[in-house]
């Protein structure tokens, strides 16, 4: 027979003082786990969402990011010319051969600089980013010394407002724009037309060439043909992939250094835990032995004590989760050490993390109790009773 | 009985409960400490900064290249004691996982590190080898290279594979110097630039030079600034210090959200000894109840449970401090591609030990306050 479940509340309840402090302790440690994984999944999920499924960017093989890839005009245009690539209505193909270089710009939470990724792109530069759009004043005319600033450059970076003008190269650059990528790694770009880059920044190369897929099915054939050619020394990569991996280096950093310090922070709240219920186990003796003497097995003690630090682990999961989900709120602007520049990104709460954080709680509690657990109910009823 | 011999007593009552809770507590100060070395890991290149190094490189970013010709005036400026130069080269030996530090430097570039130790002979080799390379001893530690080895890297910037031969291990005369560099000529570097990228020919990444006095700083920055101003390459020049800040403050959000949790740790260090010492106080207001009727006042009360309480937090400390040592090693081997330079400073272990007396004498106050307050007849007639 079980022991009913309000018996348990109650005791929780009895010892207020400690019980607070024992779920308090499980809620930090589950509020920084589930940062932790929140961190890395939110910048996962702003350069994976860079990518689209139908485009393919090409890079010089062997550089890992755009900043230190470079494709002469001559291999630009190898690339470009492949059946596999999509053609606008005008009967233009659907590409952007696009250079890409790094400023920097004083931050407006410090004044101190940091590095900025400034794109050169084309005229299809933005039809082929559906979720790039203009969101106030208009895009950069081709010819001019004009560019565009992504909302968490406008955000994030002084000097960058509309109509101002920024100076990098030697040149006078009028910000005529600010767009939104919907939370993408572009809106941490500034773009501007890539002729005026290139001859701004003496840089007779692109970096990259992004094109639009006729069909997704496509790439392999696509791959292929650009990798066998000897004339270019070119990787391609779906966009989706190639952002992807920009994130690799950083997340699995914030990974690692976040789960071992949640790691041994869960030993600590564990061992709080298991102080708790061997302190209510004591506490309780004379009741567990009155428990057993009206007829309850050794089991059903067993399962309450367990209950009741699952009860208490529980608790604290939802407190941690519930202040971890406020820090979604947040955006993070940091430099990504594989692109050098910086990038935005927020704390992304999913499912998988809420799950993920409360089983950790529930594991927390497990071990915990279960020890306090056995000891309750192997109490002898005779010595139990006298006390 | 003395009280700090009843003090030591009540620790050892109930024994589980004393041995989990310093348990708890030596591994959260152990975790506190890891974090703030993991946090002046950031520093190291700020630590390792002279101030009479300053650094000239190009105003939009350090990875855009300045002309070589630019060192002949700069060198001419008054003040200036030796100049160098050098590029970053993205660079990784076999596998992309083992990324490192690569710089093409001129012959001169070493003498500016007098922190960096190589043999006079080393020196010369290095000079005379045009594809030698001088490389720090942790990192021909990591991939078992050896002096006179022929080692490949694959440049990811300057495509292609290019063979080095070791004429050189460096060691550190400080520990904060990063030991996991690779250093090789820069003249190499250029002469395969023209072919693969001439654009950059003749141009460097920066300037780096020895300034006689240290108070010259600012005068000299502006000078050589104001030199190239309207030039087609403008600069910006600091020292070496707040270079290295640059790059740190690049990365302010990771830094931050260390010192948030090592905040978080003070808080769940608290939590554990406060849990445990409120569970001693409420089964012991009886007990006190005793001692007060006995004619012992709040003073010694308090100093009983603070006494017990700085016990529990003491033996914390003298268990999870010295296991600090350790674990840093480890997680300082996992993470050394991202920072080279780990390990546990003075200052930390002090901030450690006081954390836990903080802790220990915070931890004493609501029981001691909840002893003291009970009145003698509601504690004795008060069971468990």
């Amino acid at each position: 027979m079980m022991i009913p479940i309000s018996y348990n509340i109650k005791n929780v309840l009895a010892r207020r003082f400690t019980s607070t402090l024992t779920a308090l302790g499980i809620a930090l440690v589950v509020f920084v786990f589930a940062d932790v994984l929140m961190l890395s999944h939110g910048l996962e999920k702003t350069l994976v969402d860079t990518g689209s499924d139908d485009n393919v960017i090409v890079i010089r093989k062997s550089s890992q990011t755009e900043i230190q890839s470079s494709l002469t005009r001559e291999q630009a245009n190898l690339i470009i010319n492949n059946p596999e690539i999509a053609v606008s209505r005008g009967g233009e193909p659907m590409v952007a051969k696009e250079t890409v270089i790094l400023i920097t710009l004083p931050k407006k939470s410090t004044g101190a600089m940091s590095n900025v990724t400034v794109r050169g792109t084309g005229e299809n530069g933005m039809s082929l980013r559906p979720q790039v759009k203009i969101k106030s004043g208009r895009a950069w005319q081709k010819g001019l010394r004009e560019i565009i600033v992504g909302s968490s450059i406008h955000k994030n970076f002084l000097g960058v407002e509309l109509g101002a003008t920024i100076r990098f190269s030697g040149q006078d650059w009028k910000v005529v724009g600010i767009f939104d990528a919907q939370n993408s790694g572009f809106d941490s770009e500034i773009w501007g037309d890539s002729e005026q880059i290139m001859s701004a920044f003496r840089r007779p190369v692109y970096s990259s060439v992004t094109m639009r897929l006729r069909a997704v099915s496509d790439f392999e054939a696509l791959k292929e043909r650009i990798e066998a050619d000897q004339r270019l020394t070119a990787e391609i990569k779906r966009e989706r992939v190639y952002y992807a991996e920009q994130s690799e280096v950083f997340s699995t950093f914030i990974k690692f250094l976040g789960l071992t310090i949640t790691i041994i922070f869960s030993l600590g709240a564990t061992i709080g835990a298991m102080i708790t219920m061997y302190a209510s186990v004591g506490a309780r003796t004379g009741e567990i032995g009155t428990l057993r003497a009206i007829g309850f097995r050794r089991r059903s003690i067993l399962m309450a004590f367990m209950i009741e630090c699952l009860f208490l682990s529980l608790s604290g999961g939802i407190i941690g989760l519930a202040a971890a989900s406020f820090m979604q709120l947040i955006t993070v602007s940091t430099m990504n050490f594989q692109t050098f520049s910086e990038i935005a990104f927020k704390f992304e709460l999913s499912p998988r993390i809420a799950f993920q954080s409360m089983l950790f709680a529930v594991i927390m509690g497990f071990i915990g109790g279960v020890l306090p657990a056995f000891k309750a109910s192997r109490t002898n009823i005779v010595t139990a009773l006298r006390s | 009985m003395n009280l700090a011999k009843l003090a030591i007593r009540n620790v050892t009552r109930h024994k589980l409960r004393s041995a989990l809770t310093i348990l708890g507590l030596a591994i959260a100060i152990m975790s506190f400490i890891l974090i703030r070395t993991v946090i002046s890991a950031w520093y190291f290149g700020v630590e390792m900064a002279s101030d009479n190094r300053m650094v000239t490189r190009n105003s939009i970013s350090i990875i855009t290249p300045i002309p070589l010709s630019y060192k002949e005036k700069i060198a001419k400026i008054k003040g200036i004691k030796n100049i160098g130069y050098g590029n970053w080269f993205g660079g990784y030996y076999k596998d992309e996982k083992n990324f490192m530090s690569n710089f093409a430097i001129d012959t001169n570039y070493l003498k500016l590190y007098p922190e960096i130790l190589i043999t006079p002979e080393e020196r010369r080799n290095f000079e005379i080898h045009r594809n030698g390379c001088i490389v720090g001893k942790k990192l021909a530690a990591r991939f078992g290279w050896k002096k006179g080895d022929t080692v490949r890297i694959t440049g990811n910037i300057f495509a292609g594979e290019w063979d080095f031969v070791i004429e050189g291990l460096y060691k550190a005369s400080k520990k904060s110097v990063d030991e996991t560099m690779f250093f090789f000529r820069w003249d190499y570097l250029n002469e395969r630039k023209k072919i693969i990228m001439p654009s950059e020919v003749d141009h460097v990444g920066w300037f780096l030079f020895w300034i006689e006095n240290p108070d010259d700083a600012a005068k000299i920055s502006n000078e050589i600034d104001a030199m190239f101003k309207n030039s087609s390459s403008e600069t910006i020049t600091e020292t070496e210090k707040a270079f290295q800040l640059g790059f740190l403050s690049m990365v302010e959000a990771i830094v931050k959200a260390l010192r948030i949790v090592s905040a978080i740790i003070i808080v769940i260090i608290l939590v554990i000894l406060l849990n445990t010492m409120a569970m001693a106080a409420r089964e012991r207001i009886p007990e006190y109840a005793t001692l007060k009727a006995m004619g012992f006042g709040g003073r010694k009360l308090f100093s009983l449970i603070l006494g017990e309480s700085l016990t529990i937090a003491a033996g914390g400390a003298a268990i999870g401090i010295p296991l600090t040592f350790p674990l840093v090693k480890i997680f300082g081997k996992a993470i050394e591609t991202y920072l080279p330079v780990i390990s546990v400073s003075n200052d930390t272990i002090w901030m450690g030990l006081l954390i836990a007396f903080a802790v220990g004498i915070l931890a004493s106050l609501f029981p001691a306050w909840r002893a003291i307050n009970t009145p003698i007849a509601t504690s004795l007639r008060k069971i468990g």
